[in-house]
């Protein structure tokens, strides 16, 4: 069992975060992206091409951090493999023993900087969490046997932000029913959205299927809040946000302010299971955000069995 | 093609925008062919549907999944949107659905699919 798995069934506060993209530099490049933030977290995403951007795969960094002692959660998407490249690495990471597994669409190639490349998607989201839960059961989508069967923790994306938004709780449910166990929510900037989300996720039973880990997105500057509602797909910011940073007189203080802000209002949402937290460049702001909220690290999550704050 | 493939192409490409992958899920994805999506998605929405609810591909269109859940909401059979729809198997482009339901060709799962009810 994952150390991710262990905690989301004692109960525990989760916090995940996202490694940033990674080129080269051998594992010291890697190191250093998850340096400042280890202490905080249960696991690391080791993302997939992220914005259809070509990166290190997401099996490499996964093995990587592996190697590094951090456990990872590794996407996969399903937007530049087919089903057999798919379950090709479900299997390779399971041999490495990556279990985590968080499973989702993925961005369309023309958000990326190779918006001539073929698109595949022939799985969606939700057949690939069923592909993956199959492998987890010990066989292919053929039925072709797995011996033995690897272990996995199978998580999943919803986006509380997008529409149909009274559609997302239902369709987080499908993938339940698919083998989904762990949703890493798409960052939400709208606070109403995600309290919406969560309080219909708690109603239909959702939170009690699937741990929900919202995440917060933190950046250094009114620009960057600027191209992520332009440019990032099912990502907006409320123009009344990105005003306030830019009228401060100390805008990327302001930046941090409204992460801190967006994380304790998640934080506070009755049903939440943890948070998942996103730094573009700067890693430290983690820590940092970590601190300013009082999370214990993880070791003292382990011993003291820190849970959300809220009463429920 | 075969005749009859040209035919119900003739017949659905007008009405549904019928894209021929042969294995046809109109009735519990409210009449809407899923396989307008840019990404071909048979099991609901991406999270890139623009607020306004256009698609994240093609700004000008609305969300083919946004159409399917409203318009599903209306049908008496409104919880087949729910259904997990499997994998596309891709032999059965550009053959006929119609013959395919008959000869329940298009029941076929891979053998190791299996989801909740």
């Amino acid at each position: 069992m994952s150390r991710l798995e262990e905690a989301i069934a004692e109960g525990r506060f989760v916090v995940t975060a996202e490694l940033l993209t990674i080129d080269a530099g051998g594992l010291d490049a890697v190191r250093e992206r998850f340096e400042p933030f280890e202490p905080w977290v249960d696991a690391v995403n080791a993302t997939d091409n992220t914005s259809a951007h070509a990166h290190a795969s997401p099996v490499a960094v996964a093995i990587a951090l592996k190697q590094l002692g951090v456990e990872p959660v590794m996407q996969l998407v399903c937007r530049d493999r087919n089903r057999l490249a798919l379950e090709a690495d479900i299997a390779g990471a399971a041999l490495h023993g990556i279990e985590n597994l968080c499973c989702l669409t993925g961005d369309d190639v023309t958000a990326g900087d190779e918006p001539e490349a073929r698109r595949v998607f022939d799985l969606d989201s939700s057949q690939l969490i069923a592909t993956a839960a199959a492998m987890a059961r010990g066989h292919y989508l053929s039925g072709r046997k797995i011996d033995p069967a690897p272990h996995l923790f199978i998580g999943a994306v919803e986006n509380p932000a997008a529409p149909p938004f009274d559609y997302r709780v239902e369709r987080a449910l499908e993938k339940v029913r698919a083998g989904a166990r762990f949703f890493q929510l798409q960052v939400c900037f709208h606070r109403e959205l995600l309290e919406r989300f969560i309080a219909e996720a708690v109603a239909s039973g959702l939170a009690d299927k699937a741990a929900l880990i919202p995440s917060i997105c933190l950046v250094r500057s009114p620009r960057s809040l600027r191209f992520i509602d332009e440019h990032v797909p099912g990502i907006s910011v409320p123009p009344e946000m990105i005003e306030r940073c830019e009228h401060a007189s100390d805008s990327e203080a302001e930046c941090f302010e409204l992460g801190c802000e967006l994380a304790e209002h998640a934080r506070s949402l009755p049903g939440i299971a943890g948070l998942h937290l996103i730094s573009f460049r700067r890693e430290a702001g983690i820590a940092r955000l970590c601190t300013r909220l009082a999370i214990p690290t993880r070791a003292e999550r382990e011993t003291r069995g820190y849970r959300s704050p809220v009463a429920v | 093609m075969g005749p009859l493939a040209l035919v119900e192409a003739a017949v659905k490409k007008p009405v549904f925008g019928c894209q021929m992958c042969g294995q046809c899920v109109l009735h519990s994805t409210g009449l809407t062919c899923p396989m307008n999506c840019p990404k071909t998605l048979r099991n609901g929405p991406c999270g890139g549907v623009r607020p306004d609810g256009t698609c994240e591909v093609k700004p000008e269109m609305r969300c083919v999944w946004l159409k399917a859940v409203e318009r599903s909401r209306r049908l008496p059979w409104s919880e087949e949107i729910h259904d997990i729809r499997p994998p596309v198997d891709n032999r059965l482009w550009d053959t006929s659905s119609w013959r395919n339901y008959l000869t329940k060709r298009d029941k076929q799962r891979p053998p190791g699919w299996y989801v909740e009810a």
